[in-house]
């Protein structure tokens, strides 16, 4: 076993015998290529929604309550899907999001949320993560679509003018600290700031 | 005989439904019953933020603000977020009133009594649509001016 990891060892630092330099670059280069695209491609995948509902966990529950809101149907249609708040844009946040998701797969496997019951006791504590990660990034998901550079408090109600106006632009509050339970329903709010 | 008896009561109720008929002003008129009637278009919420006046006092104040995805179960009440005694001095919004804090028992409570949880049982919202009824209501000092004369 150790001979054999040894040989192998020795064998990827010896020059190539049989294929040439050429061979080598250019088609390392060709299956880098085929290689990265393939990987970018399949982690698109994990972000398309019907990856998303594919699990009855993702389509009974939050799928299903995001439907009554106005990220699923407005007037302009303009839609958010699951990957739009869920995961950032920027790549190795990306990366870095993905790769704790693999708790969720933990999670999938051994049916942490798999019954309706199971799934509205844990929801206080998985929302918290989410308002956890929108409170760090400074809603960051948020701003990915409504920029706050270009908020036309004129076009808004009296009242949204009036705090966005004040708490939101002086940086004391972020999207999350209000707008909690915009695209799910909230668990039981006891004990959360503003509520 | 009995048949006789019968008839007579069985011609006045033709009679008023024939008559009636002509008479009754529907919320779909000249519109066939066999058809289906072109809906009117939704109304929009009013989103003012400007409170109205109540047509008497102890009328449920309306809510001059859209509530679209308000949650209000056994888990939350977003109304409270603004609307409750602890939150009205950031969000400046009207406290609930003292009487949702009473039980059934006329005793005041720390929190708004369950009987008062469900704000939509009396407060709503108001939309811009056209009323398919005439509100024939009037207001008390209306009511009083009409009767001095």
């Amino acid at each position: 076993m150790w001979n054999n990891i040894k040989h192998y060892w020795k064998l990827l630092w010896h020059p190539s015998i049989h294929f040439s330099l050429g061979f080598l670059t250019i088609g390392g280069f060709i299956a880098g290529i085929i290689f990265w695209g393939g990987f970018n491609t399949a982690m698109e995948f994990t972000n398309t929604e019907t990856f998303c509902i594919s699990c009855h966990e993702m389509r009974d529950n939050v799928y299903n309550e995001l439907q009554h809101t106005i990220h699923f149907t407005n007037r302009s249609g303009v839609r958010a899907k699951c990957s739009d708040c869920h995961v950032p844009h920027n790549w190795t946040d990306k990366i870095a999001r993905k790769m704790q998701a693999s708790k969720e797969v933990w999670g999938k496997l051994f049916g942490t949320i798999n019954t309706r019951e199971k799934f509205l006791n844990k929801r206080r504590e998985l929302a918290e993560h989410e308002w956890a990660r929108l409170k760090a990034n400074d809603s960051l998901e948020c701003r990915n679509c409504h920029n706050f550079d270009y908020m036309d408090f004129t076009a808004q109600s009296q009242r949204a003018a009036q705090q966005h106006s004040t708490a939101l632009a002086s940086g004391e509050k972020t999207c999350i600290d209000c707008h909690k339970g915009i695209a799910h329903e909230l668990p039981d709010m006891s004990g959360v700031e503003g509520w | 005989m009995n048949k006789i008896r019968l008839l007579f009561p069985a011609l006045l109720l033709i009679a008023i439904v024939v008559f009636a008929e002509e008479n009754i002003t529907t919320l779909r008129p000249n519109q066939a019953i066999t058809e289906e009637a072109e809906p009117p278009s939704m109304a929009n919420v009013l989103n003012t933020d400007i409170r109205k006046e109540r047509n008497y006092p102890m009328q449920p104040p309306i809510i001059p603000h859209k509530i679209r995805n308000y949650q209000v179960d056994l888990n939350t009440n977003k109304c409270m977020s603004c609307h409750s005694r602890e939150r009205t001095q950031e969000s400046q919004a009207p406290m609930v009133s003292v009487t949702h804090f009473m039980d059934r028992d006329g005793n005041f409570r720390a929190e708004i009594s369950p009987r008062r949880y469900f704000c939509q049982q009396c407060h709503v919202t108001q939309s811009d649509s056209t009323p398919m009824v005439k509100n024939q209501f009037k207001d008390m000092y209306e009511v009083i001016e009409t009767n001095k004369n």
